[in-house]
């Protein structure tokens, strides 16, 4: 993109800065909003040269320290989600809720007018063939909720990125405002709910 | 005594108008686009989505139903009243079913559109998640209650422009709901044919013409490029 924002490289005669904290997780989404942060292509190399990241599946770190920008794809289905988002408002500063499942819950709220258990049942049980005809109760799966929520019914967010996902571009340039100070503003060719 | 001349002005903007015209009227054919859902050029106005409010000298009204007169002085697009227009969206998207990416008229849906317009970033409110049925008997058409909007656009083309009375709304409040006139409640059983005007005339995605969802692919749609303010001022656009 021609009129792509650029991040400032950091003077080497200035004191060196600390490096920005950037954490990512996918509570109930699919990874398309990662995989669309992916397609920043080479411009993630201007980004890791101010900033570092944590938690992300980037990195395989497991829990989120402190940072400086959250990013959240994906709405809260089960209690694991709950307790990730919680941890990622304890730590970060800024909160970013990427895509239409952390806006608005997304295709997994499809459900929300179904019964959980009728849900289960029917996927689990009714199905004719399989061996196993019992919902699956391991202690290590976190329970479902009842409902699907977005994030920001869960946890204070400041700033949301719709789009399903938002493209490479309304990432970067979300990404490049916040980051050098500016308004983040899309728009109207990457602002897309779809 | 002189004639009063028949201008008004719109944000600072002076333009003319014909007696006779409303606000809305004006302001289109004078280039100057002001949102709206629930109006349509070719319908009786009735002011009931108040997306279109502004203010005539200070005080609220909507814009499609009220009279241009000489003289008023009109403020539309300010930061307040865009601000909120966006909570009336807002309201509009969390009440309803609009999950865009699942919706084949996306790119084509006036209501998203003007999410677009009003840079509506999130729902803010908690969502409803209704659960409103979708009634897909019709042969050609289907109707998807949860994301309708209740504009009564249909309403007024079935009744006025196909002579059928096919829909109508009930009940009161956040009950209001879309009904169908036909023996069994259902679409199939109506007179609605798929050339219908009430089939064409829907903003939103709730009534749709079967088998032709994706035959414009997404990228190439009315509101993919262009925003709203600029598409409803085109000559063959509503």
């Amino acid at each position: 993109m021609s009129k792509a924002a650029t991040l400032e490289k950091p003077a080497a005669d200035k004191a060196k800065k600390p490096k920005l904290r950037i954490a990512t997780t996918s509570l109930s989404g699919c990874f398309g909003c990662h995989t669309s942060f992916l397609d920043i292509d080479e411009r993630i190399l201007q980004l890791v040269e101010i900033a570092e990241f944590d938690r992300s599946p980037i990195t395989d770190i497991k829990h989120c320290g402190p940072c400086d920008i959250g990013i959240i794809e994906g709405g809260v289905c089960n209690a694991e989600n709950v307790h990730v988002l919680r941890e990622f408002r304890a730590n970060c500063k800024t909160l970013i809720a990427i895509g239409a499942c952390a806006i608005n819950g997304g295709l997994p709220a499809l459900r929300n007018h179904l019964d959980v258990t009728d849900c289960l049942t029917r996927v689990y049980c009714d199905r004719a063939g399989g061996k196993n005809h019992t919902v699956p109760n391991d202690p290590e799966l976190p329970l479902l909720l009842e409902k699907v929520h977005p994030i920001n019914e869960v946890v204070r967010i400041d700033y949301f990125v719709p789009g399903c996902p938002p493209s490479g571009d309304a990432i970067w340039k979300f990404l490049t405002d916040l980051i050098t100070g500016r308004m983040p503003r899309l728009d109207h060719e990457l602002l897309r709910f779809d | 005594m002189t004639d009063i001349a028949n201008t008004l002005t719109i944000d600072g903007r002076t333009i003319s108008f014909e007696p006779g015209q409303t606000i809305m009227q004006a302001a289109l054919a004078a280039g100057v686009f002001m949102p709206h859902l629930c109006y349509n050029p070719e319908f009786k106005p009735h002011g009931s989505c108040k997306l279109c409010t502004v203010t005539v000298n200070g005080r609220p009204q909507s814009a499609c139903t009220i009279a241009a007169m000489p003289g008023q002085e009109i403020q539309s697009d300010t930061p307040e009243l865009n601000g909120r227009r966006r909570v009336l969206l807002q309201m509009l998207f969390v009440e309803g079913h609009h999950f865009c990416p699942g919706c084949e008229k996306s790119g084509n849906c006036q209501l998203q559109a003007l999410g677009y317009e009003m840079e509506m970033l999130s729902p803010h409110f908690s969502h409803f998640f209704p659960d409103r049925g979708v009634d897909a008997t019709h042969p050609d058409v289907m109707i998807d209650f949860g994301r309708c909007i209740m504009c009564e656009l249909c309403v007024q083309a079935s009744r006025d422009v196909d002579g059928k009375n096919v829909f109508a709304l009930a009940g009161r409040g956040l009950a209001s709901h879309v009904v169908v006139n036909s023996p069994s409640g259902k679409l199939g059983d109506s007179a609605l044919e798929v050339t219908d005007k009430a089939v064409e005339v829907c903003p939103v995605g709730a009534i749709l013409r079967k088998r032709v969802g994706f035959a414009v692919p997404i990228g190439e749609r009315i509101y993919d490029h262009d925003p709203i303010s600029v598409k409803a001022l085109e000559p063959d656009e509503a």
